[in-house]
């Protein structure tokens, strides 16, 4: 088997919490708590959980945006968080990132043309008399007109600067891009739009995505395989199909039970949840579940459950994974 | 495959509106505003009278052109000094003078202040508390008495008048920086954390690229407007130097060493053509770019509007 692109391996990020006249530490928002997954090349890994359980986090530390706390993470071999600022910065343009807000990040006083082909200048990847034809054909394949390389992003609509986002992205001629809920910022039309883009580019550049979502149906669409977090950890991956058909942990039911389904004569038999999600600062013992689980019992309050593979390539965390 | 999810029109025709950056934007605004055009409109004259009016004056700096300490005539349209220059000649070369020392001042200051408030801000830490400090230092001393010091040394090591006036300008630059310092730096605090500078962070873009493409141009709208109203500034605080004889010198013209001569109590009650017209062109000056500098700051900065 070939080396995966990508090795996420026990990986941490706690954001201290500071209080106090001296500012002392006094405890540990755990954002991100101990994810492990590999990523193969052409692959399209999907992150799906509810706001503030580390998706976004996780995303960023891999791509170092943020420090670890622990644990490694492995590009190709190379351990990124080791690397110095100087390596780092060599490495950047294999690894990308598509973010959420399409408004807030482009810089408002740079235009097109800059911003999407000032990178590859500042690496010496491409020459200055040459980065116009580049940016025009990356803006073309991102279905964007040539003739846009001189505005300035306010004159853009919310897809349309999404896109710009992409091919920012896309002109560094990345193999991994983690893609931050690029699409949730956006109307439901233009959400379509962008991910079918997303999904040919992968199609065509042979792309690894990690994609980050609320959103089970647009992972769906576009992911093969697929993630669940809850509150900084990863309580269940499993293949697109599998984790469809045959959910084993009740946190997953529970968000594929709340997934609309377009059919007024079907009854919904809807899992909801009680209570809100606990505070990463101060997690529930044992499983972080069991506070809102159906299904506890005494030994969840107190045993951490292992992140085990119970089928072919199918990970969960439960004590009880399929027998409810 | 891009027609399958194309939306937007792919003709490779430019269409006739021309892309209109923020700049282009705050100028229209700009434009717009009454009292700020005015401020230019004053201000453009004056640069156009002490440039090109000198050069359409019979006299010269240099020679007696008259009889001495005579009021306006038809010859001399503002009258003579105490050594019968023409008064008139000597405004207008005092304010390119002063005019240049506002510029120069300004732009030393921006520069300085820019540049050290940009570190500070992206680099944060130690880079941050030194220059910070240092600023806070420069803020502490008293401008005058310091200027007033030094001007007395730069008379002492006899520093020729037409040299001394470069030494000034860059004098009233370097004092002036810690406020634009202090300000750029708590615009690039805020700035550093925004989305697009994460991107260019993944992006690998230089610190340099990343300074001064991405930081430093969303902060000029701040700047323009300090820096505007700092030529105003430094124009006056030059008139007081000179005033005090410390700053611009004799023979050199500038507007404040003309005002002195309101020192003396004879000139001050007999011969207000001696000082009134440069302080008339101070005023007026300081006026005109303090309005501009307010004009400019409702067209860059929208938030700031009530």
């Amino acid at each position: 088997m070939t080396e995966p692109l990508l090795e996420v391996n026990h990986l941490k990020k706690y954001f201290p919490i500071q209080g106090g006249i001296m500012q002392r530490t006094v405890g540990h928002v755990r954002a991100v708590d101990d994810i492990t997954f590999t990523l193969n090349k052409g692959e399209a890994l999907g992150l799906v959980g509810e706001s503030g359980c580390g998706k976004s986090t996780t995303g960023r530390t891999i791509l170092r945006l943020l420090e670890k706390t622990e644990g490694t993470v492995k590009f190709k071999g190379t351990d990124l968080h080791e690397l110095s600022r100087k390596e780092l910065r060599a490495m950047r343009p294999k690894m990308q990132l598509v973010f959420q807000d399409p408004y807030s990040s482009l810089n408002p006083r740079i235009n097109v043309g800059t911003a999407i082909g000032e990178a590859l200048v500042d690496h010496g990847l491409v020459s200055k008399h040459e980065i116009r034809d580049r940016v025009k054909e990356i803006l073309s394949i991102c279905g964007l007109a040539p003739y846009h390389i001189d505005r300035y992003p306010h004159e853009f609509s919310g897809g349309q600067r999404q896109r710009i986002g992409i091919a920012r992205a896309l002109i560094m001629n990345p193999e991994f891009i983690v893609a931050d809920e690029p699409v949730s910022a956006l109307d439901v039309s233009i959400q379509a739009q962008i991910i079918n883009l997303l999904s040919d580019l992968q199609e065509q550049k042979n792309l690894t995505y990690l994609f980050i979502s609320h959103d089970l149906s647009v992972v769906e669409h576009l992911c093969n395989r697929i993630g669940v977090m809850y509150l900084g950890s990863m309580v269940e991956m499993a293949p697109r199909e599998e984790l469809f058909a045959r959910p084993l942990h009740p946190y997953t039911k529970a968000l594929l039970s709340a997934i609309p389904v377009p059919d007024p004569t079907r009854k919904s038999e809807r899992i909801v949840l009680q209570g809100d999600i606990p505070s990463p600062a101060n997690p529930p013992s044992g499983c972080k579940f069991h506070t809102r689980c159906p299904f506890a019992k005494e030994i969840c309050k107190q045993q951490v459950p292992k992140y085990e593979e119970m089928a072919s390539n199918h990970f969960v965390a439960c004590h009880f994974a399929g027998e409810f | 495959m891009a027609q399958a999810v194309d939306t937007t029109s792919t003709n490779a025709e430019m269409p006739k509106t021309k892309p209109a950056s923020p700049w282009t934007l705050a100028f229209r605004q700009l434009r717009r505003n009454k009292i700020a055009m005015s401020g230019l409109i004053v201000i453009i004259m004056m640069f156009l009278i002490c440039f090109v009016g000198p050069f359409l004056s019979p006299y010269s700096l240099e020679t007696m052109s008259g009889p001495s300490n005579k009021g306006p005539s038809a010859s001399h349209w503002l009258g003579t000094d105490k050594l019968g220059r023409d008064i008139l000649l000597r405004v207008m070369l005092a304010g390119r003078i002063s005019l240049l020392v506002g510029l120069v001042a300004m732009m030393v200051s921006v520069a300085i202040g820019s540049t050290l408030g940009a570190l500070a801000g992206y680099y944060r830490g130690w880079v941050d508390t030194i220059i910070m400090r240092f600023a806070d230092i420069m803020l502490s001393i008293p401008a005058l008495p310091l200027l007033i010091i030094l001007g007395a040394v730069l008379s002492d090591i006899q520093v020729p008048p037409d040299q001394r006036i470069y030494l000034v300008m860059f004098l009233l630059g370097f004092m002036s920086w810690p406020g634009l310092a202090r300000l750029v730096r708590g615009q690039i605090l805020t700035l550093r954390e925004q989305e697009f500078m994460q991107a260019a962070e993944v992006l690998g873009l230089r610190d340099k690229r990343k300074i001064f493409r991405h930081l430093i141009p969303n902060t000029i709208p701040i700047i323009i407007v300090v820096a505007t109203l700092s030529v105003a500034g430094a124009i006056l605080m030059e008139s007081v130097l000179s005033y005090l004889g410390i700053g611009v010198v004799p023979p050199t013209p500038s507007w404040g060493n003309m005002i002195s001569a309101a020192n003396n109590l004879i000139d001050f009650k007999k011969r207000p053509w001696l000082w009134i017209p440069p302080g008339v062109c101070i005023f007026m000056t300081v006026i005109a770019i303090n309005v501009i500098g307010d004009g400019l700051r409702d067209a860059l900065d929208p938030k700031m509007k009530k």
